[in-house]
């Protein structure tokens, strides 16, 4: 994973609330089974329409995102952080962020800052103003300039700390292995194992066909 | 120290307890995988040379991009067939039990769990899917979780989890007859919001939650998330236990006993607090719905469409009137004069054994209204055996619906089982986002006994809505089995199967099953 120190891409004002993984990316685009090339997927729903903001030429390469509030929410599917990483965002401020979604992007190197709501209101005029405007995401001071503006952002200093650092998450953990490997020697028997498989006599399924 | 339910189990599963900001490191029971948010997950496993760590805490089954139609012919979809040829190839690969499409077993992946016992209070269990919070409904800590994520659990069996605050949810009293648990969660979260749960980890408490049976409590922990939470639990007791016992992966002998020992010390204790708490009356409780496009925005049946000039917050209404406009409803029309085309049936919110009969008791003898299309989709294969063991798929059939096979179908739409553009469903399903269903979707979350009362009338409708015959007891719709109907389980022996991989998928078909599709 790439260290972040510092990020600076034009800016893209996102005025919705509430922008859920479906609609980040529709679940039809779920079934590829690869780890990239989602970029056609963002916002896919949106991106026909042309006063879509990443449609307007000034806004199409940006990298930063800001976003009303609420942002992520919905289903835990990754493929959000991957749609927008492989678009070419590498930072998305919002005021309020679903869980699951701010940890996937932290694991995926994408950096999710806290803006308060009257901060990005802020943000969003510059942007507007002045479309193509870039902001500067520094991870170290935890802020964001745009134009003469600075605003803060929260961020867990332990993502915080990953993201700088550029560390994978299962190399940090097998550092841990006697741990994990003791805590199993510990493992009470009646806690459940899937193998060997136990289950019900198996009975043929008859297929439902079209009425 | 006093502890809740909660932290208990958290506590129990520490490998690590994490310092200086970095989150503890907690071990992970029991890990369910299926076919679209793991591929990536054994690619990058593949990738960096690592192996799953432990095969036997691990199961996967295929339900998200199923058919539910002619299971046994190839699935058309070429990406569809493309994932679950994956999960194949990836369960063979790694030494993954899998359950595949015809297969006795499969199902979605939230019902496969607790139908075979392997679902327990206590555990720690995660799944690359959102609504893994249903089996919270055991006293387990249930997450879901993303692809990364499924690949850390597949290498180490541990996740590193960033602390949590906890919510106490307590609803006081009796259910009224009609109501169900899909209409306490549905309340909850148009009280407390889409974001109202963000950070907790809410305990379900009192009488009303209780009194209901496992399944019921399944689907309240299923919709945690829609609360935002990070999971929902409720304490075991009696009902937990009596649903485990017997099922194939349940403990046996000694170890049963130990563990309802361990199980009976799953509970808040009483001097323990709560971060947040939140109170309900049941009694206060009518059968809801959803007008909007966030499980959030929903309303008791006999309210009207809300008029978004009326609504005080600007984000809200700015929000309700988008959300009206995509739903194509007029405010203040009576939710009770909106028609529906379609009435899904399903999922792994309400597509269970009980779901299908409390149905089953409202529609038999009638017919479905004429132009709606009616999907009934079990969540799981042995939910449809157990189904027409009963009778059931009769009476769905003379009513004039469609008796599906099992899978997610219509919750998300990833398979054929989709709305067109402008369609409006009544959907016993958790989530009503935009084109959730089908792009241009219009979606009203309900729970089974008002999908069952919408079907018939061809407007959303509750029991109360139609003219029952007097001798049905609208208190027995409760998932109880129909009179002069055996609840008796399949099969009575439970079998061993020491096959470790792939169970009924490897390719040239082993135990009966069709070759890969
Ligand atoms: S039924 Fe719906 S919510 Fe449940 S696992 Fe399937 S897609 Fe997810």
């Amino acid at each position: 994973m790439e260290k972040i120190h510092t990020h600076t891409g034009v800016g893209v004002p996102l005025r919705r609330s509430n922008v859920d993984t479906d609609q980040i990316i529709p679940a039809v685009y779920l079934k590829r089974v690869t780890r990239t090339g989602f970029e056609d997927a963002l916002f896919a729903a949106w991106r026909g329409d042309p006063s879509f903001v990443l449609n307007q030429e000034a806004y199409s390469t940006g990298s930063v995102l800001v976003a009303g509030p609420d942002f992520g929410t919905g289903s835990s599917r990754e493929h959000a952080v991957w749609a927008l990483k492989d678009y070419g965002f590498r930072v998305v401020l919002s005021s309020r962020f679903a869980d699951i979604f701010r940890g996937n992007s932290g694991k995926q190197g994408l950096v999710t800052g806290i803006v308060s709501p009257e901060d990005i209101e802020i943000l969003w005029k510059i942007l507007e103003t002045k479309p193509g405007t870039e902001v500067t995401v520094d991870l170290e001071a935890k802020t964001a300039t745009a134009d003469d503006v600075t605003v803060p952002f929260q961020i867990d200093d332990y993502t915080r700390w990953r993201l700088m650092e550029g560390l994978d998450d299962i190399g940090l953990t097998l550092q841990q292995e006697e741990k994990i490997t003791a805590f199993e020697e510990t493992r009470a028997s009646w806690r459940p194992k899937t193998l060997p498989a136990r289950h019900l006599p198996s009975v043929e399924i008859e297929a439902a066909r079209p009425v | 120290m006093a502890g809740t339910l909660a932290e208990k189990v958290w506590e129990a599963h520490l490998v690590r307890r994490g310092e200086g900001g970095s989150p503890d490191l907690l071990y992970i029971d029991l890990h369910l995988v299926h076919e679209v948010t793991s591929p990536q997950a054994f690619e990058g496993l593949r990738l960096a040379g690592r192996q799953v760590r432990r095969p036997d805490l691990t199961i996967a089954t295929e339900d998200h991009n199923t058919p539910t139609l002619d299971i046994d012919r190839p699935i058309a979809d070429v990406t569809s067939r493309t994932q679950i040829e994956t999960l194949r190839a990836n369960a063979r690969e790694f030494g993954v039990r899998l359950h595949s499409l015809g297969d006795a077993d499969q199902g979605i992946v939230h019902q496969v769990g607790p139908q075979l016992g392997l679902t327990m209070p206590g555990l720690t269990v995660v799944c690359g899917d959102s609504h893994t919070s249903t089996h919270g409904a055991f006293g387990a800590l249930a997450f879901g979780i993303g692809t990364s994520e499924v690949e850390h659990v597949l290498a180490t069996q541990t996740l590193p989890l960033a602390p949590f605050k906890t919510m106490a949810i307590t609803v006081n009293g009796t259910l009224p007859a009609g109501t169900t648990s899909k209409d306490i969660i549905l309340a909850i979260i148009a009280k407390i919001g889409t974001g109202g749960g963000q950070g907790y980890v809410l305990e379900y408490r009192g009488e009303a939650i209780r009194a209901l049976s496992m399944e019921a409590r399944m689907t309240i922990c299923n919709m945690s998330i829609e609360a935002g939470a990070r999971a929902g639990m409720i304490a075991p007791d009696e009902t937990t236990f009596e649903y485990l016992k017997g099922r194939p992966h349940a403990p046996e002998g000694e170890d049963w006993d130990a563990a309802i020992e361990y199980w009976k010390t799953l509970r808040t204790d009483d001097d323990a607090e709560f971060d947040a708490e939140v109170v309900l009356e049941a009694a206060d409780l009518e059968p809801f719905v959803t007008w909007g496009t966030n499980p959030g925005q929903g309303l008791p049946l006999s309210a009207s469409v809300p008029v978004p000039a009326d609504i005080a917050d600007e984000g809200d209404r700015e929000t309700a009137a988008k959300a009206l406009e995509y739903m194509g409803l007029v405010p203040g029309t009576p939710l009770r004069d909106i028609p529906v085309d379609t009435v899904f049936i399903g999922s792994c919110t309400n597509g269970r054994i009980e779901d299908l009969r409390s149905v089953a008791k409202v529609i038999k003898g009638r017919k479905k209204a004429g132009s709606v299309r009616v999907l009934v989709v079990p969540s799981s294969a042995r939910v449809r055996l157990q189904a027409e063991a009963e009778g059931l798929d009769v009476i769905f059939k003379e009513f004039g619906a469609e008796w599906r096979n099992a899978g997610c179908s219509m919750c998300l739409g990833m398979n054929p089982d989709q709305l067109a553009p402008g369609e409006r469903s009544a959907s016993t399903s958790n989530r009503n986002f935009e084109g959730r269903q089908g792009k241009g979707g219009r979606t009203h979350l309900v729970s089974p006994l008002v999908a069952a009362a919408t079907a018939i009338r061809g407007t959303l409708s509750s029991v109360a809505d139609l003219d029952l015959p007097h001798e049905i007891d609208i208190t027995t719709f409760d998932g109880t089995p129909l009179d002069g109907v055996g609840a008796s389980p399949l099969g009575e022996s439970v079998v061993d199967l020491p096959i470790p991989v792939a169970i009924g998928s490897a390719p040239g078909g082993s135990a009966g099953q069709p070759a890969l599709r």
